[in-house]
């Protein structure tokens, strides 16, 4: 995220030996259109690894337009994706293998319990019914849920809900971590149990984060920022460089003035 | 968790993860059936409905000549029992189908998408599974049919698993096929009866066709062409130790045509493209 210049170089045939070069996530030139609608306008930009990247969007701004194209729900009309050096297209297993996703709405198993829904998620990935059961064992105890790990996903709270499914993203123990509005509908101490407990994996685990949001306040002074608008990237680097590229005094401000006088009625996207 | 040590070079997928990823989605299918008994006893409600009832009325009225695989006169309950066996699989392959659609308004569709094994491979696992569900439906109901005096040989249960796995491959895969080009889910409420309904009927499921040519032979055309049809009489008989070597190559060509046309068509941006542009979710 240091560098605004787009990556060119093309990396999908032989990935750079060492991990700190190759970005965790690199978005090319991406664009998208639903019919003549342009949801993404040749977006550019890096999540490093080690680092939290807040994606800052409005709603309709396109944010989960790229999460579904870093996923591969939807086919990359142009442009690149690239997952530590995999690209999403050519070689989307490499690529979903180092990727651990949560999406804005939530995509548990309701009847079934806490332990099931980790395990169908690991034999997702290749994980053997043992190594499976082990890794869920300790995430449920890293989370604070093991002694629910019976309980039907439908007893919980959401603030647990999400938890359990940022769990459940990191089961296959990925290197990048996607969040699409993780905070969606959760009370004040929930937010800031997952938001601390997301930072914490970014600085113990190495993990690359990015965080999608369209809440000012779930971005630190450390994280780097891409400000999306309108399908379009409109400033990325450290939030403190935005901020004083945009003669702002803090992110708020320096976002309505890169969004201009029509963000209020633009919000509904 | 120390995730930087991960694979860096691409390594590809063993058999056992293939394996792994096959049984988890079978598992998933069959505890989310298992939670779901209304499902089960309606499943079995409606062929034992058709059973108990339709065949008592109408045995007097349609008499039965001895067809293969049949060797002496048969009552009505014992040649639509393969028909009811079809029909399950075919509800089966529709309703799993339908929660396909469900599956993808909802977002669990992404849980399955998003592993990293090949999308196809994914998606067969899908059929494999319902399939699966449909296998203990039809067992649960051949079970209570045998107190009904449906009692084909005992090794017929045997020899009509493997065309039960077939049929309810075609009939899942031409469920998958058909949801793909599905957006919303109350449009299924109309495909179920534009497909369900006229395939039953205009099929060997309930009337042996030579009577259904004698009545009209333009019908009979139109059921002979009808896969349902073949899946029946595939079942039929194997159910009495045969084989139907037509029904046979209709089925396996046709289950083979729906898997690939499902697997191509499966677009899973089709339910989710809605709510970039007009659901505000970006």
């Amino acid at each position: 995220m240091t560098s605004p210049a787009p990556i060119a170089e093309p990396r999908d045939a032989a990935p750079k030996p060492d991990p700190a070069a190759v970005p965790a996530l690199s978005i090319d030139g991406v664009s998208h259109a639903y019919g003549p609608r342009r949801a993404l306008i040749e977006v550019s930009f890096n999540v490093q690894p080690a680092s939290f990247t807040a994606l800052l969007g409005l709603n309709g701004a396109g944010k989960s337009t790229l999460f579904s194209l870093i996923t591969r729900l939807f086919g990359i009309q142009s442009g690149r994706i690239g997952i530590f050096g995999h690209d999403v297209g050519s070689t989307p297993g490499e690529a979903l293998r180092l990727l651990g996703v949560v999406f804005q709405p939530r995509t548990l198993d309701l009847d079934l319990s806490l332990t099931q829904n980790l395990l169908y998620h690991a034999a997702l990935h290749g994980i053997g019914r043992r190594d499976a059961a082990a890794r869920a064992a300790e995430l449920l105890d890293r989370i604070g849920l093991a002694e629910r790990a019976g309980s039907k996903v439908r007893d919980l709270s959401g603030g647990q809900m999400r938890r359990l499914e940022i769990a459940r993203a990191l089961l296959h123990r990925p290197r990048l971590l996607l969040l699409d509005e993780p905070t969606v509908g959760l009370d004040v101490k929930a937010r800031a149990d997952i938001i601390s407990h997301v930072r914490q994996l970014v600085a113990e685990q190495g993990i690359g984060v990015l965080w999608a949001t369209h809440l000012f306040d779930e971005i630190a002074a450390g994280d780097d920022l891409v400000v999306l608008h309108q399908g379009k990237v409109l400033a990325k680097g450290p939030v403190g460089r935005v901020i004083a590229d945009a003669g702002a005094q803090d992110v708020n401000t320096a976002f309505m003035r890169l969004t201009g006088a029509q963000v209020m009625p633009e919000a509904r996207g | 968790m120390s995730s930087v040590t991960a694979h860096d070079t691409p390594r590809g997928f063993s058999f056992a993860e293939y394996m792994t990823c096959l049984t988890g989605i079978v598992w998933r299918e069959g505890l989310r059936f298992l939670h779901q008994r209304e499902r089960f006893v309606s499943a079995l409600v409606r062929p034992l409905v058709w059973l108990f009832i339709f065949a008592a009325g109408f045995r007097q009225v349609l008499g039965i000549s001895i067809i293969p695989p049949y060797e002496t006169y048969i009552l009505y309950e014992v040649f639509i029992a393969p028909g009811l066996m079809a029909m399950i699989q075919l509800f089966n392959g529709m309703q799993s189908s339908l929660s396909m659609v469900y599956d993808r308004e909802m977002g669990n569709m992404r849980t399955l998408l998003v592993s990293p094994l090949p999308r196809g491979f994914l998606l067969f696992c899908k059929l494999l599974a319902g399939t699966a569900v449909s296998l203990l439906q039809v067992y649960a109901f051949l079970l209570i049919a045998w107190f009904w005096d449906i009692t084909p040989p005992p090794i017929g249960y045997l020899t009509v698993l493997p065309a039960l796995i077939l049929s309810g491959l075609m009939l899942g895969s031409l469920g998958m096929l058909i949801s793909s080009g599905i957006k919303q889910l109350e449009n299924f409420a109309g495909v179920m009866n534009f497909v369900i309904f006229p395939m039953f009927f205009a099929s060997s499921a309930l009337y042996p066709l030579w009577r259904v040519q004698e009545g009209s032979p333009y019908l009979y055309y139109v059921c002979e062409a009808n896969p349902f049809t073949h899946a029946v009489e595939l079942i039929r008989f194997a159910l009495y130790g045969q084989i139907n070597w037509v029904s046979l190559a209709v089925v396996a060509t046709c289950t083979i045509v729906f898997m690939i046309g499902a697997i191509f068509a499966y677009d899973p941006s089709r339910g989710l493209a809605r709510r970039g542009p007009a659901g505000g979710e970006g």
